[in-house]
C-alpha cells in the first residue's frame, strides 16, 4: 500500500512540516472519528488521475447555493485598514469576504504565508469564519486516494473468474485472447500510477539487427503511440479504424516511423486513452467474431501471422514495451503469468526455424546440412525453457518445413523464460545471454541469434 | 456497458473491473485495513455487478457513483460482521468499540463516495491543492480559471465533504448528487 491510511502515526511524509501555517487557531476539538490529516496523507507524491471516461463536466458547474448562505456579505464590515495587503487579483486581502472566499485554500495549505496570516488573525475575531475553518479542516482529513500502487495483477484475473462462475458470459473472450487482454490491462494500470511528467520520461527501445543491438530513444508516451500503431495493424484486419488511417504502411517499423514522424508535438499522456480503447475493441471485436476468426491471416508487411499468433506478438510487445517503460519510471514490473508466458515461448520457438533460414538466405547462418520431405523430422536443437512457464521444444534446424525432433536433437540449450523472451526481443544479446549449453556450437550459436533476430523496434 | 454487461459480455466485465478496480479496492480497503478482505469485497462487489447489471439505475446518478456505494455498503457491512464475530469469540474489543470502528468506517466510506460523486470541477480541484500540493494560484492556472473561481471550488469542494462527519450532518443538509458526473 502506499500509505497509512488506518490511522495512527503520521509517516512523516506528511503536513507535518508546519502544514504550512495551519494550527494556530485554537487546536481543534478531536474530531469523533478520530482523524486526522497526517494519518491520510498518501506517501506517494503521484496524483491520481481521473479514470472516468467522457468528457469532464462543464469547468463552472454548480456551486451549491447554500455556500454562502451563512453570511450575507456585509454583514462583516471590511476591517481593511489604510495600506492592508491585496490579493492579486486586486481585492482588499483582509476583507470578511475575501478571507471568508480562501477558507478552502487555507484547510489545504494552499495560500501564502501573508493570506495565512490574515485567515488566521481573522478567525480569531469572526465566529462563524472559526467554525467553518476548523470543519473544512476536518474535511480535509477525509481525503485520500484511489491510486493504489499495489493492486495485484492476479486480481483482474480472480475477479473476473469468480464473475464467470457465478454467471457464465454468452459472448466469452477466446483463450487465445487472454494473453492480449490480461498484458493491456497489465500496462493500463501501470500508466494510471504515472504523472504526468513521467510521460516524457526517456525510454531505451532495444532491438537486434543483424549482428548488433540497436536502438532507438523515445519517450513512455512515444511507445505507448508504438504500440498502439503496431496494434493498429491487427485492428485494420478486423475491420476496425486503423488509427493512422486507411492508407497507412503495414511494417511496424514504417507504421511506428510515420506516427512519431507525424506528431507536430511529442506525444503525452492523452495517448493513453486511444491505446486503450483500440486494445478494449480488439478484445470486444474477436469475442464476437467467433472461432473462425482465430486462423484469420494478419499481414506485417514481410510476413503474415494468424490472428491468434498476432494478439500473441502483440501481447508479447506490450509487455516487453511496459517492462521498458516501468524501467524507465523505476517502478517494479512483474513477468506475464507462467501460463501466458509459455504460450509466448511456444510462440517464438515456432517461428524460430524460419527466422533460421531467414538469417542462412542473408549469409549470417551456416548452411543447411541434412535436408528432408516436408513434415519430416529434421536436425534439431532441444530447447530447454526453466522456471514459470517453461518447458521443452525442439527446434528444427534445417528447414522450417521440418519437424523439430528429439531424437535428431544434436544441441540443447537451457535458459530461463524470462531470459528467453529478453533475448527474443533483442533486449539481451545473443553474446551475452545465460544459457547453459551442451552439443553443436554452430547449431547453438544460429539458434540465438535468430532468436534475437526475431526482435525489430 | 450495462446493456453489454447484460448481454453477456464477458469482454465489457473486464472493461467493467479496468475501470471501477482501483476505486473499488482502495474504498474497500480503507474501511477494512485489511488487503486481503478488500480483495474479497472487490471480488464481490463485480460478482453482483455482473450477475445483476439492471440494478444500476442511470437516473440515480453516475455509474461510478453507484459503484462507490455498493462498495461502502458491502465493506461496511464486511466490516460489521468480522467485528461482531470477533466479539463473539472474545478476542475483540468491546461492542462500544465495534460501534465506534464502523463509525468511524462509514464516516470514511461516505467521504469517499461524497468525493467520487461530487462535480469534476471540484475534484479536480481538490486534487491539485491537495495530492499534488498546488496552492491555490497554481490550481487556478493548472484549471485554466480565475483565482476567485479556485478558491470558492476548494472552499465549496471541502463543504462537501465534510458533510460526511456526522456532527456536520446536524448543521448542513446533504450535498446534491443530482449531477451525472
Amino acid at each position: 500500500m502506499n500509505g497509512p491510511l488506518d490511522g495512527g502515526s503520521s509517516d512523516g511524509r506528511g503536513r507535518d512540516d508546519g502544514f504550512r501555517g495551519v494550527p494556530r487557531i485554537p487546536s481543534p476539538r478531536p474530531a469523533p472519528d478520530d482523524l486526522h490529516p497526517h494519518a491520510y496523507r498518501p506517501s506517494a507524491t503521484q496524483p491520481p488521475t481521473g479514470d472516468e471516461p467522457g468528457p469532464t463536466p462543464d469547468a463552472n458547474a454548480p456551486a451549491s447555493d447554500g455556500a454562502d448562505r451563512a453570511e450575507a456579505d456585509g454583514a462583516y464590515p471590511d476591517r481593511a485598514g489604510a495600506g492592508a495587503p491585496e490579493t492579486a487579483d486586486g481585492g482588499d486581502m483582509r476583507s470578511h469576504r475575501v478571507l471568508k472566499s480562501l477558507l478552502g485554500a487555507w484547510a489545504l495549505a494552499a495560500c501564502s504565508a501573508e493570506e495565512t496570516t490574515a485567515v488566521e488573525e481573522h478567525l480569531g475575531e469572526c465566529a462563524p469564519c472559526a467554525e467553518e475553518a476548523l470543519r473544512l479542516r476536518d474535511a480535509v482529513g477525509l481525503l485520500h486516494t484511489d491510486r493504489d500502487l499495489d493492486l495485484d495483477p492476479l486480481l483482474r484475473f480472480r475477479v473476473l473468474e469468480s464473475c464467470l462462475g457465478r454467471r457464465p458470459a454468452r459472448i466469452p473472450v477466446p483463450g487465445w485472447a487472454d494473453p492480449y487482454d490480461a498484458e493491456t490491462a497489465r500496462l493500463d494500470a501501470l500508466l494510471r500510477d504515472i504523472g504526468d511528467s513521467e510521460w516524457h520520461a526517456p525510454v531505451r527501445l532495444k532491438w537486434f539487427e543483424g549482428k548488433t543491438q540497436v536502438n532507438r530513444r523515445t519517450t513512455v508516451a512515444g511507445v505507448i503511440g508504438h504500440l498502439m500503431t503496431v496494434d493498429g495493424l491487427v485492428a485494420g484486419a478486423l475491420g476496425l479504424d486503423d488509427p493512422l488511417g486507411p492508407h497507412a504502411p503495414l511494417p511496424p517499423t514504417a507504421r511506428t516511423e510515420s506516427f512519431w514522424n507525424s506528431a507536430d508535438l511529442p506525444p503525452t499522456g492523452a495517448i493513453r486513452e486511444p491505446w486503450r480503447d483500440q486494445s478494449h475493441a480488439l478484445v470486444r471485436t474477436v469475442s464476437f467474431a467467433g472461432h473462425g476468426v482465430a486462423e484469420m491471416p494478419v499481414s506485417y508487411g514481410t510476413f503474415t501471422l494468424p490472428l491468434r499468433d498476432a494478439l500473441l506478438d502483440r501481447a508479447f510487445e506490450c509487455w516487453i514495451h511496459a517492462d521498458d517503460i516501468a524501467d524507465a519510471v523505476d517502478y517494479p514490473y512483474a513477468p506475464p503469468s507462467g501460463t501466458h508466458l509459455n504460450r509466448m515461448i511456444d510462440l517464438a520457438a515456432r517461428l524460430l526455424p524460419a527466422a533460421l533460414a531467414e538469417r542462412r538466405r542473408a549469409g549470417l547462418a551456416g548452411p543447411p546440412q541434412h535436408l528432408v520431405a516436408a513434415g519430416a523430422p529434421g536436425r534439431s536443437l532441444h530447447l530447454e525453457v526453466e522456471g514459470s512457464g517453461g518447458g521443452s521444444w525442439y527446434i528444427a534446424l534445417d528447414s522450417p518445413a521440418a519437424a523439430g525432433s528429439p531424437d535428431l536433437s544434436i544441441a540443447q540449450v537451457a535458459l530461463d523464460g524470462v531470459e528467453f523472451c529478453k533475448l527474443v526481443a533483442g533486449h539481451v544479446s545473443p553474446e551475452e545471454a545465460a544459457v547453459g549449453q551442451d552439443g553443436d556450437r554452430e547449431a547453438i550459436r544460429d539458434v540465438l541469434f535468430a532468436a534475437a533476430a526475431l526482435s525489430r523496434l | 456497458m450495462q446493456q453489454r454487461l447484460a448481454r453477456g459480455e464477458a469482454a465489457a466485465l473486464g472493461e467493467l473491473y479496468d475501470r471501477f478496480a482501483a476505486l473499488v479496492h482502495s474504498q474497500a480497503y480503507r474501511v477494512l485495513g485489511d488487503e486481503e478482505a478488500a480483495d474479497q469485497v472487490t471480488r464481490e462487489v463485480f460478482g453482483y455487478i455482473w450477475e445483476n447489471p439492471d440494478a444500476y439505475d442511470p437516473k440515480q446518478g453516475s455509474m461510478r457513483s453507484w459503484v462507490a456505494r455498493l462498495t461502502n455498503s458491502q465493506a461496511v457491512h464486511r466490516l460489521r460482521q468480522s467485528e461482531a464475530a470477533a466479539l463473539t469469540e472474545g478476542d475483540g474489543g468491546t461492542t462500544e468499540e465495534l460501534e465506534q470502528k464502523v463509525r468511524r468506517a462509514a464516516v470514511a466510506a461516505r467521504a469517499d463516495y461524497i468525493v467520487t460523486s461530487m462535480p469534476a470541477p471540484l475534484r479536480d480541484a481538490l486534487e491539485l491543492a491537495y495530492f499534488q500540493r498546488r496552492d491555490y494560484r497554481q490550481t487556478a492556472a493548472d484549471l485554466g480559471v480565475t483565482e476567485d473561481e479556485a478558491r470558492r471550488r476548494l472552499r465549496l469542494g471541502l463543504q462537501l465533504l465534510s458533510t460526511a462527519n456526522p456532527r456536520a450532518l446536524e448543521d448542513f443538509s446533504p450535498p446534491d448528487y443530482g449531477r451525472t458526473l
